[in-house]
């Protein structure tokens, strides 16, 4: 981080002050507000997918202030990344599993208290933080101090190690997701049922038996043959 | 000030003739390819109102919300599927010396950025609409678009590469002749990643109309049925420009560059020609086979491409 700061330009004295704002900061201020109240209702709101897509105006809202603060590349990776990617995924999930148009009673979490008591924590510690560490400090903005170049020579200049410890973090937490959901639960993994590009078949109707197709590739992987999946079947301990 | 107004409102007019020139275009394509009659005697030469008949016809009908469906969802669907290409035409230089709606640093990432959220507005429509096709049409669109811009996002990071710089101005400026031969498999994969994008044939599985009727869009009618139409056809638009300007050096052309810009508009037009007749010609890909095609090819592919991009990038500097 201080190695942007300080490619963003001298950390000025208090010069200037709260009471004379300018209109990039009243800007910043409005749609940080716009964002604290989106975010609000993500999570007050009753209905599944709608919580999700006011997490969109959320992450959306963050972008815009990204780009305030002219980190113009961090406000792009946070669209392609959140907004194109993470919510999608999120409401992918809502989407396939339960999402029901209108309320979902079912959603209301028991220990909602503790969960507010957690993020009013965590919001209080980084408010301190932020307010500690820049009490009176002014960044210059405007000097090309977040532009992809300035980041990327911080990055991959100052930041390498860091990077590239969460990077592994990263895949570490991909391979396990992958491990946990492949063989989490009880009874075998299920076959995947695809053939290859060319030689799949259509699956059948379970009551009606399929015609075996004529010719050299007949006898199509049924979908609970376990023999193509054994040998990327991860090993489980029972 | 008024530059950026000018040139927001030129982009704007782009934005509502290109995509309608295409739609004809395909009209005319496909009555030729299939020997289709229809298209070809609306307003007597050669079927020229078509697209008018077709405009008015989509703005008398009624435009009905399901009983059953979420209202405010379903009705913003088609504005968040649409705007995200009119956004993007802002940033796709047209011509040399800014001839662009907005000249943005990180141009290419930008618009790859942006074009992604165009998924959320059919995961929208498609879930908002409480029928069971739609809601299968919505995921085969959001697992399809999850998928192919991964490919794409790769294919445009070797060109990136190869001009050393994320500007999409600064990427034609660099263009040489060699890139054509240097970046094919990039063009390729790009190309075909951006066709997955739009779900136009041979990739329109989440819209398959003789099997889900019409996915994601079944419920819709009328002029929320014609904003997902504009929004595939100025999806075309911006897929084929981005193509000529990464891959096929945008203005640059064999004669001088003062009508720059005209080559531009040229080679967005024959690619998109392309997009049709890969339309007309080929048959629709199974969806195991959509997936599997992404991942086991256009991935590979792409990561070839950045292999090569590199090692040459390294040999001649």
């Amino acid at each position: 981080m201080s190695a942007l700061f300080a490619a963003a330009g001298p950390l000025e004295p208090a010069a200037r002050s709260f009471l004379s704002p300018t209109g990039v900061e009243i800007v910043f201020l409005l749609v940080g507000v716009a964002v604290l109240g989106s975010a609000l209702v993500a999570v007050t709101t009753k209905q599944l997918v709608h919580a999700a897509l006011w997490l969109v105006v959320a992450l959306g809202g963050l972008a815009v202030e990204f780009l305030l603060l002219t980190a113009e590349f961090i406000a792009w990776v946070q669209v392609l990344i959140y907004l194109g990617s993470v919510v999608v995924l999120v409401l992918f999930g809502l989407m396939l599993t339960k999402a029901p148009i209108g309320r979902s009673p079912d959603a209301d979490s028991g220990n909602r208290w503790v969960a507010l008591v957690v993020a009013l924590a965590a919001a209080g510690t980084l408010v301190t933080l932020m307010v500690d560490a820049f009490r009176s400090a002014w960044i210059d903005l405007g000097a090309g101090g977040g532009s992809t170049r300035a980041t990327g020579t911080s990055l991959f200049r100052h930041w390498v190690l860091p990077f590239e410890a969460l990077s592994v973090l990263l895949l570490a937490a991909l391979v396990g997701a992958v491990v946990l959901s492949r063989g989490g639960g009880r009874g075998k993994v299920p076959a995947p049922r695809a053939g290859r590009l060319r030689a799949g078949k259509p699956v059948g109707t379970p009551g009606r038996a399929v015609p075996a197709p004529a010719g050299p590739d007949a006898g199509a992987p049924k979908p609970a043959d376990p023999a193509p999946a054994a040998s990327t079947t991860p090993p489980q301990e029972r | 000030m008024l530059d950026t107004l000018l040139r927001c409102a030129a982009a704007l007019v782009v934005f509502l003739t290109f995509p309608l020139i295409i739609g004809q275009t395909e009209h005319k394509v496909m009555a030729h390819m299939q020997g289709r009659l229809g298209p070809m005697y609306a307003g007597g030469f050669h079927g020229w109102a078509q697209l008018v008949a077709d405009g008015v016809k989509f703005a008398q009908k009624e435009d009905i919300v399901p009983a059953g469906a979420d209202r405010r969802v379903f009705q913003l669907a088609p504005a968040v599927s649409l705007l995200p290409y009119l956004i993007v035409l802002l940033a796709i230089p047209v011509g040399p010396d800014g001839f662009v709606g907005q000249a943005v640093d990180a141009g290419l990432f930008f618009v790859l950025a942006v074009m992604g959220v165009g998924v959320i507005g059919k995961l929208m429509a498609g879930w908002a609409s409480a029928n069971k096709f739609s809601l299968l049409g919505g995921l085969r669109t959001a697992a399809q678009l999850m998928s192919y811009e991964l490919p794409m996002v790769l294919a445009a990071a070797s060109v990136a590469m190869a001009a050393g710089t994320l500007s999409l101005p600064g990427i034609v400026d660099a263009f040489e002749w060699y890139w054509i031969p240097w970046q094919a498999i990039g063009a390729f994969v790009f190309f075909t990643a951006g066709l997955a994008e739009l779900q136009r044939p041979p990739f329109d599985m989440p819209v398959a109309d003789s099997e889900i009727i019409f996915g994601a869009y079944t419920e819709y009618t009328g002029l929320r049925f014609a904003f997902f139409l504009l929004s595939e056809y100025a999806g075309i638009l911006v897929v084929s420009a981005l193509t000529a300007v990464l891959f096929l050096g945008g203005w640059h052309g064999p004669l001088p560059d003062d009508l720059g810009w005209l080559w531009t508009v040229l080679k967005t037009f024959a690619l998109a020609f392309v997009v049709i007749w890969l339309r007309v010609t080929y048959p629709r890909l199974r969806e195991d086979q959509l997936m599997r095609f992404a991942w086991t090819v256009l991935i590979p592919l792409a990561l070839v491409q950045l292999a090569l991009t590199g090692v040459i990038k390294v040999a001649i500097s």
